[in-house]
C-alpha cells in the first residue's frame, strides 16, 4: 500500500471502525426505548449488565493480547479451570479458592506467553493446546459433576449489591479502568503498544519483548480466570463442562467490533466494553422481540465479520 | 538485434522519483550487470521489466514488439523469469515438486506421474551441477543448490531473459563457480541475463556489459571490458573522477578534536558471523566519528547490528569503555551505552503507529516512572527538549509518526537514541530518504555529538558524506575490514580505490 | 585476504551432518504418531482383555469414522495453512439436516447437509481467499451461523428430527463383510483424498500454498483457488459426517459434536501436519485419529475414568507435538 493511497482513503473508513460501535449502541438503544416494553426499567439493564459483565472482564484481557498483535484462543478453557478449582478450595475459605482460581490462570498464562516469546510459536498456534484440553481438564478436576456453590461470601460476589448496583458490575468498572489506566499510564502498557505496532524496532530500542509478552498474556489468562470465578459465583454452582465456553469468540467480537484492530499496536478499551454491550444489546433486543436466540446467533455471526472486515488492513503505515 | 529494451522510462512514488526516464537494452546471449547503491532504482526497473510494477512512462520492448505486463505471471508466460535474492521456491516441498510444481507430467489418467517427474528432475538438475536425491525436501539443500533449482526452474520455461538479483549474495565461492558456469551455458544458448550483485570481482568475471544506475536515474550504459573498476565505483557512489574538494558537499565541519590517546569507548574485535562477517576489528575513541565504507552487502549494515545485539554473531568481543558486554542482546547494548539507528527505518526504526512523543520516550520508559506509571511530566520534558534541540516539525507531540516526512521521522528515531544518554551512536544511514534541508541538519547534529564526546559510527552510500563526516573510515569488503583511512588519506578517491580494489591482499592497511 | 579465506572452512562438514539431521526430523514427522499408535495398542492388548475382541475394533473403527471424515477435511485446510473451527457445527447442522430431510428419502437425506455444508464451507473460502481476512475469524463466525442455523431448524433445540429413511438409516447401521458402512466410507474418501493430494495438481497447489503463499502465487499457483476449493472441501466432510453419525444414532441430536473441531486439529497435528501448513500426510491424519480413538477406549475400559481425560490428553500431545515440531524445525535450519 503506498502511503498516497493512505493519504486518501475516505474518511468514513477509518471513521467506522472507531466510533462505529457507539452508534451502534445509541440506535439500538433509541429503537429498544421506542419499541420495546420495559426497556428502560432498572431490572431489564441489571440483567444485561449482570450477563455481559464476565464478556467485558475476558474481552478487556484479549483486547490487550490483540494489542500486541497476537490472540487468546484458550480463555474459555481458563474460565473452566478456574470454576472447577473454586468448589475444591472453598473449604479452606473464600480468599484460598480465589487465590487458587487466579494461581491457574496465572499458569496457562506463562505456558502460553513462554510459548509466544521464547518458543516463537505463533499466538493461535501456542493458546490452541490449552483450548483443546484446559476444558476437558477443568472437567476432570471437577469429576465431571455440577457443583452447588452456598458460600455466602462467594454468592455475594456473584449477586450482591453495592449502591444498588450489583457487585459484579463494579468489579467489571473496576477492573476496565485499571486496564485502562495500566496501558495508558505504565512503561508495560506503552510497551505493549509498541511491541504490536512494531516489535522489531521495540527490540532494538533495548524493550525487554519476551517479557512483555508473557505479561500480556498472564494478564489475559487471570483475567479469564476472573470472569470464570464470578461467573460461579453468579451462576451460584460450578460446571467446568459449561462455564465460558465460546467466550472466546463474544470477547474477540468486542474487541474487534470495538475498533481495536487484530493487527496490533492500537487498543480501544472503552471502544472494547462498548462492544460486548452492543453484542449483549443485538441479543437481548432480538430476545424481546421473540426472534430466538438461533437469530442473535446468526446476527452475531454477521456483526464480527463486517467487523473484521471494515477494520482490515487497519495497520497505519 | 535486442531481446529486451526499455526506453525512457519513468517511475514514481508519492515523494519519491524512482526512475527517471531510464533507458536499458538488453540483447540476445548477453550478460549485463545492472548496479547501483540502495535507492539507485536497480529494484524498481527489475519490477518494471517483470510487470511487478507498471511505468508512469516510457516503453517497455520485448523481442521488438511493445508489451505490457499485467502481471510477473505474464512476464513469466512471455519468457521473462526472476530469480530472487531469496529463493522463491517452497522449501517445505521436494526438490522435483518445485521444479515441475504447476507442470507436473501426467499419466494417462491424469494423475501426476511421479516416477517421469522425478527422472526428468534429475537429469535436468545433473546439467546444472546438483545430483541430490530429487525427493529431498528443497530446504535441506545448500542455498547454492536452491539457487540453481531456482535457475533450471526459470529457464525450463523457456525463458529468454533470466534475471538474477544478488544471486551470489549467500553462495559459497565454489558454489559461485558453478553458478558462473550455467550462466556460461545459458550465454551461449542465446539466453539474455540481467545480474545484478555488487561484487566487483563477480561482475568483471561474468559480465559483458554494465548500466550503472544513481537516484533512479542513469549514469552510463556499455561494455564492462574497457571500464575501470574505480570509474565503475566512482560512478556508482556518484562522484567523478575530478579531485574532490575536502569540503563543501556537506553540513560538515572538519575533523573532531578526538583525543588519540584517549582509551576508546568501542572496541571490537573479531567480530564474525557465518558467511556474513568474518574478523571484524576497530575502535573508536570519545569525540570520534570512524566511517564504516564498502558498497552494498560489504557487511556494514551486519556489524551494526552485531554490536548492538540484534544480530547473531559466532565470534568476538564487543568493549564499551574497556568492559566486555558478553553475549550480545538489545537490551543488553542500550543499557551499555549503544544505540542503534537501523538502515530500514520503517521496518526497525520507528513505530509508525504510536505519537511522536511515545517513539521519543519508548526506550527510557523505566527512567521516566517511579513504581512502574509513568511520568507524563517527565516524559514531556525530554519530548520537548529533543523535539526543540533536534527541530522535529510536528503538528503537536501527539501527531503520529507515521505521518511526518521521512526526515522528521528520522529525527524522532534519533531523539529516541540521545533520550537514553547512549556513549556510542551507531548510524546506518542517517541521511537516507530524507530532504536536503533534514540531511544537513543530521549531519551537523553528528558533528555537535561527536564533540560532546560521544563515539560515532557512520555508515553510508554517500561517498562524500562518509568521507566529510568521518575522522577514520573502516573499509570492508565481503565481511571483512580490508583498509582503514586515517588523516590526510580520507579522501573520496582513497575510498573507492580501497572498494574497487580486486579480491588481492590490501596494500593499504594504513 | 584471498577468497578462500572468506568462508570458514568449518561449513564444509555441515551439509553432511544436517543432512542426517533432517533425515532423523522427516521420519519422526511422518512416522511419529504411527509409532505412538503400535506402542498404545500394544500396551491396550496386554492392560485390557476385552480390547483385542472384533467387537472392540468394530466400535473403535465405527466411532473413528466421523472424526475420520472431519480430520481428512481439515488435513487440507490445515496444509494450506489455515484452519476451520466451524466444522463442529456443521458436523452437528449436517446431522440435523440429514434427519429434517430423511423424509423425502436418502437422497435427500445426504444431499441437503452436503449442499448446505459445502455451501458455508464455500462462504467460508471465499471471504478468507479474496477479503484476506484471518481463517480463524471467519470460520468462528461460521461456527456460530452455522450453530444459529442448526437452533433454528430445531426449533431453538427442542425438536429433534428422527430419520425416516431406512435406506438411509442402514447407512449408519448396515454392514459389509462385517465392516460397518460408514467405515468403508471414511476408508474410500481417505484413499481418494491420498491420491488427490499426492497425484493431482490441486494436491501439490495446497502443499505449495501453506510452505509459501508468496513464492506459490509467483510460481503460477491459483492461491485463491485453491484455499476455496480446501474450505468447500471441509464442509462438505464435515456434512458428510454428520449425516453418517445420524443415520447411526436414528436422529440428528442438536447437543453432540461441540468441540469435534478440537479433535480434528488435534488429530491432524499430532499426524505429523505442521499448524503453519506445507508440511503433512492424510496418512499420518489417519494414525491421529485412531491414536485420539484408541485412547478413548481405553479410557472408557477403564470405567471409572472420566472421559474427558480425552482432551487432557489431546491437548498435551498437541503441546508437546508442536513445541517439538518448532524445536526440530530449529534444529534442522541450524544444521
Amino acid at each position: 500500500m503506498t502511503p498516497l493511497a493512505l493519504a486518501t482513503r475516505p474518511a468514513v473508513r477509518s471513521w467506522l471502525p472507531d466510533y462505529g460501535v457507539y452508534l451502534a449502541i445509541a440506535l439500538l438503544i433509541l429503537y429498544n426505548v421506542a419499541f420495546t416494553p420495559y426497556f428502560l426499567e432498572w431490572s431489564n439493564l441489571r440483567i444485561q449488565l449482570v450477563q455481559v459483565a464476565p464478556i467485558v472482564i475476558v474481552a478487556l484481557g484479549m483486547a490487550l493480547v490483540i494489542g500486541t498483535e497476537g490472540i487468546d484462543l484458550s480463555v474459555g478453557s481458563v474460565m473452566a479451570l478456574a470454576a472447577a478449582l473454586i468448589p475444591l478450595y472453598l473449604g479452606y475459605g473464600v480468599a484460598a479458592a480465589i487465590v487458587v482460581s487466579l494461581l491457574a490462570g496465572v499458569v496457562v498464562g506463562l505456558v502460553n506467553g513462554v510459548l509466544v516469546a521464547r518458543v516463537g510459536l505463533q499466538p493461535i498456534v501456542a493458546t490452541l493446546a490449552v483450548f483443546v484440553g484446559g476444558r476437558g481438564l477443568a472437567v476432570v478436576i471437577s469429576d465431571g459433576q455440577l457443583k452447588e456453590i452456598r458460600n455466602p461470601g462467594l454468592i455475594n460476589l456473584g449477586s450482591g449489591d453495592l449502591l444498588g448496583v450489583p457487585v459484579l458490575v463494579w468489579i467489571t468498572a473496576v477492573l476496565a479502568g485499571v486496564v485502562a489506566f495500566v496501558l495508558r499510564r505504565t512503561v508495560f502498557g506503552r510497551r505493549l503498544l509498541a511491541v504490536g505496532g512494531n516489535r522489531r524496532a521495540t527490540e532494538l530500542a533495548g524493550v525487554p519483548v519476551a517479557r512483555v509478552l508473557i505479561t500480556v498474556y498472564v494478564a489475559c489468562a487471570v483475567l479469564a480466570s476472573i470472569a470464570g470465578l464470578l461467573s460461579v459465583a453468579r451462576i451460584q454452582s460450578s460446571d467446568a463442562s459449561a462455564v465460558g465456553l465460546l467466550i472466546e469468540l463474544s470477547a474477540i467480537t468486542a474487541v474487534v467490533v470495538g475498533g481495536t484492530p487484530l493487527t496490533g499496536g492500537r487498543v480501544r478499551i472503552l471502544g472494547t466494553v462498548a462492544g460486548a454491550l452492543l453484542m449483549q444489546l443485538v441479543t437481548a433486543t432480538m430476545i424481546k422481540h421473540d426472534l430466538g436466540p438461533s437469530t442473535a446467533e446468526m446476527a452475531q455471526a454477521v456483526i464480527i465479520l463486517v467487523a473484521v472486515y471494515v477494520a482490515r488492513e487497519r495497520k497505519t503505515r | 538485434m535486442t531481446l529486451l529494451e526499455v526506453a525512457g522510462v519513468s517511475k514514481s512514488f508519492p515523494g519519491v522519483r524512482a526512475l527517471d526516464d531510464v533507458s536499458f537494452t538488453l540483447r540476445p546471449g548477453e550478460v549485463h550487470a545492472l548496479v547501483g547503491e540502495n535507492g539507485a532504482g536497480k529494484s524498481t526497473l527489475i519490477k518494471v521489466l517483470t510487470g511487478v510494477y507498471r511505468p508512469d512512462s516510457g516503453e517497455l520492448r520485448y523481442r521488438g514488439e511493445p508489451v505490457s505486463f499485467a502481471a510477473p505471471m505474464d512476464a513469466q508466460r512471455a519468457g521473462i523469469s526472476t530469480i530472487y535474492q531469496e529463493v522463491n521456491l517452497v522449501p517445505l516441498m521436494s526438490v522435483a515438486q518445485n521444479l515441475f510444481l504447476g507442470r507436473e507430467p501426467r499419466n494417462r489418467l491424469g494423475l501426476v506421474d511421479r516416477g517421469r517427474m522425478e527422472r526428468e528432475a534429475r537429469d535436468i538438475l545433473a546439467d546444472y551441477g546438483v545430483t541430490t536425491d530429487v525427493r529431498r525436501r528443497l530446504g535441506a539443500l545448500p542455498l547454492g543448490a536452491q539457487q540453481m533449482v531456482a535457475l533450471a526452474r526459470a529457464v525450463m520455461i523457456d525463458a529468454q531473459v533470466v534475471i538474477m538479483d544478488e544471486p551470489t549474495s549467500s553462495l559459497e565461492p565454489r558454489e559461485v563457480q558453478t553458478l558462473f558456469g550455467v550462466i556460461r551455458r545459458l550465454h551461449a544458448r542465446g539466453i539474455g541475463i540481467v545480474y545484478v550483485s555488487h561484487r566487483m570481482d563477480e561482475l568483471y568475471e561474468i559480465c559483458d556489459a554494465v548500466t550503472i544506475l544513481r537516484d533512479g536515474r542513469l549514469v552510463h550504459t556499455g561494455e564492462l571490458a574497457g571500464l575501470e573498476r574505480i570509474e565503475l565505483v566512482s560512478m556508482m557512489l556518484g562522484r567523478e573522477m575530478s579531485p574532490a574538494r575536502r569540503q563543501g558537499f556537506t553540513a560538515f565541519a572538519g575533523d573532531h578534536d578526538a583525543d588519540d590517546t584517549a582509551p576508546p569507548i568501542l572496541a571490537v574485535t573479531g567480530l564474525t558471523s557465518r558467511n556474513r562477517l568474518h574478523d571484524v576489528s576497530f575502535d573508536v575513541r570519545p569525540g570520534e566519528v570512524v566511517g564504516l565504507g564498502g558498497l552494498l552487502g560489504a557487511g556494514r549494515s551486519e556489524t551494526i547490528k552485531a554490536i548492538g545485539g540484534a544480530y547473531p554473531i559466532d565470534g568476538g568481543t564487543i568493549r564499551v569503555d574497556g568492559e566486555d558486554l558478553g553475549r550480545p542482546s538489545t537490551v543488553r547494548a542500550v543499557a551499555a551505552g549503544i544505540a542503534v539507528q537501523p538502515e530500514d527505518r520503517k521496518a526497525e526504526g520507528i513505530v509508525a503507529g504510536l505519537s511522536v512523543r511515545d517513539n521519543i520516550a519508548l526506550a527510557v520508559l523505566p527512567r521516566m516512572s517511579r513504581l512502574g506509571i509513568v511520568s507524563e511530566a517527565r516524559i514531556d520534558a525530554i519530548v520537548q527538549r529533543y523535539m526543540t534541540r533536534l527541530r522535529i516539525k510536528a503538528s503537536s507531540p501527539g501527531q503520529l509518526v507515521g505521518d511526518l516526512s521521512g526526515g522528521n521521522q528520522q529525527k524522532v528515531l534519533l531523539a529516541r537514541l540521545l533520550a537514553t544518554d547512549p556513549k556510542i551512536l551507531l548510524l546506518d544511514e542517517p541521511t537516507r530518504g530524507i530532504d536536503v534541508g533534514a540531511k544537513a541538519e543530521v549531519q551537523s547534529l553528528i558533528d555537535e555529538l561527536a564533540g560532546e564526546g560521544l563515539g560515532v559510527v557512520l555508515v553510508s552510500s554517500d561517498a562524500e558524506e562518509l568521507v566529510e563526516g568521518a575522522d577514520r573510515v573502516v573499509v570492508l569488503r565481503d565481511g571483512a575490514v580490508v583498509g582503514h583511512l586515517t588523516g590526510d588519506r580520507v579522501t573520496t578517491e582513497d575510498l573507492m580505490a580501497g572498494i574497487a580494489a580486486a579480491a588481492a591482499p590490501s596494500e593499504d592497511p594504513a | 585476504m584471498t577468497p578462500a579465506l572468506l568462508t570458514p572452512p568449518a561449513t564444509g562438514a555441515g551439509p553432511r551432518g544436517g543432512d542426517r539431521t533432517d533425515r532423523i526430523v522427516g521420519v519422526v514427522q511422518r512416522q511419529g504418531a504411527l509409532a505412538v499408535l503400535v506402542a498404545v495398542v500394544a500396551v491396550a492388548l496386554a492392560v485390557f482383555p476385552d480390547f483385542r475382541s472384533l467387537d472392540n475394533t468394530g466400535t473403535i473403527l465405527v466411532a473413528a469414522a466421523p472424526p475420520m471424515l472431519i480430520a481428512l477435511g481439515m488435513t487440507f485446510v490445515i496444509l494450506t495453512g489455515g484452519i476451520d473451527l466451524s466444522v463442529g457445527s456443521l458436523y452437528v447442522l449436517g446431522g440435523v439436516l440429514a434427519a429434517w430431510a430423511s423424509r423425502h428419502g436418502a437422497v435427500a437425506a445426504v444431499l441437503v447437509p452436503l449442499v448446505v455444508c459445502g455451501g458455508i464451507g464455500l462462504l467460508n473460502g471465499v471471504l478468507i481467499a479474496r477479503t484476506r481476512m484471518a481463517p480463524f475469524i471467519v470460520t468462528l463466525a461460521a461456527l456460530l451461523g452455522a450453530r444459529g442455523l442448526m437452533r433454528a431448524l430445531s426449533d431453538e433445540g427442542s425438536t429433534t428430527y428422527l430419520v425416516e429413511s431406512d435406506t438411509f438409516g442402514r447407512l449408519g447401521t448396515g454392514s459389509l463383510l462385517g465392516v460397518g458402512y460408514q467405515v468403508w466410507l471414511a476408508v474410500g474418501l481417505v484413499l481418494i483424498g491420498m491420491l488427490v493430494l499426492a497425484r493431482t495438481g490441486f494436491g501439490q497447489s495446497v502443499y505449495a500454498i501453506g510452505g509459501s503463499e508468496d513464492a506459490s502465487a509467483l510460481m503460477g499457483v491459483s492461491v485463491r483457488r485453491t484455499k476455496v476449493l480446501v474450505y468447500v472441501l471441509s464442509g462438505l466432510l464435515a456434512g458428510l459426517a454428520g449425516a453418517v453419525n445420524a443415520a447411526k444414532l436414528g436422529s440428528g441430536v442438536t447437543v453432540l459434536g461441540a468441540g469435534m473441531e478440537l479433535d480434528a486439529i488435534a488429530a491432524v497435528v499430532i499426524g505429523g501436519t505442521l499448524l503453519t501448513g506445507g508440511a503433512g500426510s492424510i496418512a499420518g491424519t489417519v494414525a491421529g485419529v485412531l491414536l485420539l480413538g484408541v485412547i478413548q477406549n481405553m479410557i472408557n475400559q477403564v470405567g471409572d475414568l472420566n472421559s474427558n481425560w480425552q482432551q487432557v490428553i489431546s491437548g498435551s500431545f498437541l503441546a508437546v507435538v508442536v513445541v517439538a515440531q518448532t524445536v526440530l524445525n530449529r534444529l534442522r535450519r541450524v544444521q
